[in-house]
This record gives C-alpha cells, structure tokens and sequence, in this order.
C-alpha cells in the first residue's frame, strides 16, 4: 500500500516538476524585463515571492512601463486576480486543517495548483497534489525571477523556447480527465467560448470572470437531473 | 515600480487568496453547491486556456503558440505523459518561431 502511494506521488512529482520548469523560464524572462525597465533586482524578487501571481506581475510591470499610474497597474493587476476567490472557494478543503496549512496554502494558490489539486478525487492525495505542484512552483518562479534579473538579457527572449506554450497545454492535460464527464465538458466549453468573445472588448482579466456565466448557460441548458437526484 | 506599489499589489492578491478559505469556514454548503463550485473551477481554468492558447494583447496571438497547445492537447488526448505534452508543446512552438511563423 505504501509503495502504491510512493509511486504515484513519483509521478505526480514529475508532472509539477515539468510545469515549474516552463513556470521557471517565464520567471526568468519576468525578471529581465522587470530589471530593463528600471526594477532594482531585489525588488523584483520581493514582488515575485510577495505576489506570486505571474500574469498580474506581468501586468503591473505593462501598465507602468505605458506610462500608467500606480493606482491603475494595483488595479488592473488585481483584476486578474480576483479568479483567485472562486477558486479558493474550490479548493478551500486541499489546504489542510492547521492554520499554518491555511495561511501559507492559500498564498501559493495558482491556475497550475488548482489544476493539479482537481485532477484527484481522494482527499489525501489533493493535497498532497496541491502541496507538491505550489512547492515546485514557487521554487522555480523565485529562482527563475532571480536569475532573469542578474543574467536575463544574455538568455534572449524567453519566447524563442516557447514557453508560452506550455502553461496552455499543461493545464488541458490536467483537465482532461475531468472532461470526460459530459456536464463539465459542456461548462468548460462555454466558458472558454465566452472569455473568447469578450477578449477582444474587454480590460484583461474580466473575460476569464465572465466565462462563470457559461457555468449557468450550460446548467440552464442541461436536462433537469432528475436521475441523479435519484442516486444521490 | 515601488515598494510601496508591490505590497499593495501583495496585500490584495494574498486577500483575495485567502478570501474562499476563510469563506468555505464559515459556510456549510450542500453538495450540489460543491459541484458547482469545482465546475466554477473549472470554468476558470477553461477560459484561462482558451484565451492563454490563442489571444495576446487581445488580439490574435500568431499561429505558433496555438499549434503548439493544440500538438500538446493531441499528446494529452492520447494519453502521452505529461512531460513530453509540455515538452511537445513547448518545442513545437518554438520550431514554428524558427522558421518565422510569429
């Protein structure tokens, strides 16, 4: 029994490692752009360890860098953060019991995170999955950040490697499972169609809210449930 | 960017962070209500990638990135490990961008 769970946390150790290595070289390049554009380096890794939330840092650093005001780069930055509530709301129980658990745990929630925290079923191993992917994450992102800022102008443009393309893919993985379930194949398929549309209309960060409404257009649309009701 | 600015930003994230936790203690929900809020999970992620995999700046975001996701789904659909869709995907759009698709 005990090998059984060995094994699979070697698995599960390999996923997050692979994602937080992609997480890794997109700190880097965070950290050369921050320091291009006038961050001292150590606050750079400050706001990475204290945020630790990639695309608003991103965010923060491109409202400023268009010559922005601080409020509106908290503000816009924020925004796409607020995706963290609903999931937080989720994945509430992956955390743990402790306070400790609680306070550090909410801090490295992530999209990756949660994604790994969901593919489980078995309350042990969510939050080990939990645990183990923000562990790794939060590693590499702090490391990456630091050396982007020290050495990041000499590794070029960190999209040459095609990073961004690895956070996209990773996260379809770990969903997959889950999609196979037809009601949340239906939901993820109108909120991705939503956060689509209003892409292009929107400030970013308010279409991913607003795929929660495909939440309701495929539970409005579904046949009543009465079956499983039945079951339950 | 300031200090000051950085712990601002700090502050808001780590409350919006720890707002569902300290939520869920309070609450005792039903759970219907529970599947809901794993679906709103996955609603979120959903939109993340859709839009990560094809949008930037809110445009289009140039054919490499969402052929490599789509390469690195298809290695996921086939039930590849997950190293080599990330690997997959990553390295497919990185060849795309040699050759000078943007």
């Amino acid at each position: 029994m005990c090998s059984i769970w060995r094994t699979l946390d070697r698995k599960l150790l390999r996923d997050a490692l692979a994602v937080a290595a992609a997480t890794g070289v997109i700190g880097i390049s965070f950290g050369a752009i921050a320091v291009a554009s006038g961050m001292p380096a150590w606050l750079a890794a400050a706001m990475s360890t204290l945020v630790f939330a990639g695309g608003s840092q991103f965010m923060a650093l491109g409202v400023l860098a268009a010559g922005g005001g601080a409020v509106a780069a908290v503000l816009a930055a924020l925004l796409l953060n607020v995706r963290h509530l609903p999931f937080g709301l989720a994945i509430a129980d992956v955390l743990g019991p402790g306070r400790v658990d609680r306070f550090l745990g909410c801090h490295l929630m992530t999209d990756e995170t949660v994604a790994f925290a969901l593919t489980q079923t078995d309350p042990r191993r969510r939050r080990v999955a939990y645990w183990t992917s923000a562990t790794a994450l939060f590693v590499t992102w702090n490391t990456g950040v630091l050396v982007g800022a020290f050495a990041g102008q000499a590794l070029g443009d960190p999209n040459a490697f095609g990073v961004d393309a690895a956070f996209p893919a990773s996260i379809i993985a770990l969903l997959l499972p889950a999609l196979r379930d037809r009601a949340t194949a239906r939901v993820a398929l109108a909120a991705a169609t939503v956060a689509l549309a209003t892409t292009p209309v929107l400030p970013a960060g308010l279409p991913v809210l607003l795929a929660l409404l495909g939440l309701l257009a495929a539970y409005t649309t579904a046949k009543p449930q009465v079956s499983e009701e039945k079951i339950g | 960017m300031t200090l000051t600015t950085v712990l601002v930003l700090a502050s808001g994230t780590y409350a919006l962070r720890l707002a569902g936790p300290l939520l869920r203690d309070r609450l005792h929900l039903p759970e219907r209500v529970e599947r809901i809020m794993s679906h709103a999970a996955t609603a979120l992620l959903a939109a993340l990638v859709a839009t990560a995999a094809l949008t930037a700046d809110g445009g289009f975001s140039g054919w490499a990135r969402p052929l490599g996701v789509a390469v690195g789904a298809l290695a996921a659909w086939r039930r590849l490990p997950f190293v080599a869709v990330v690997v997959l995907a990553a390295s497919t759009t990185a060849l795309l961008r040699l050759v000078g698709i943007p």
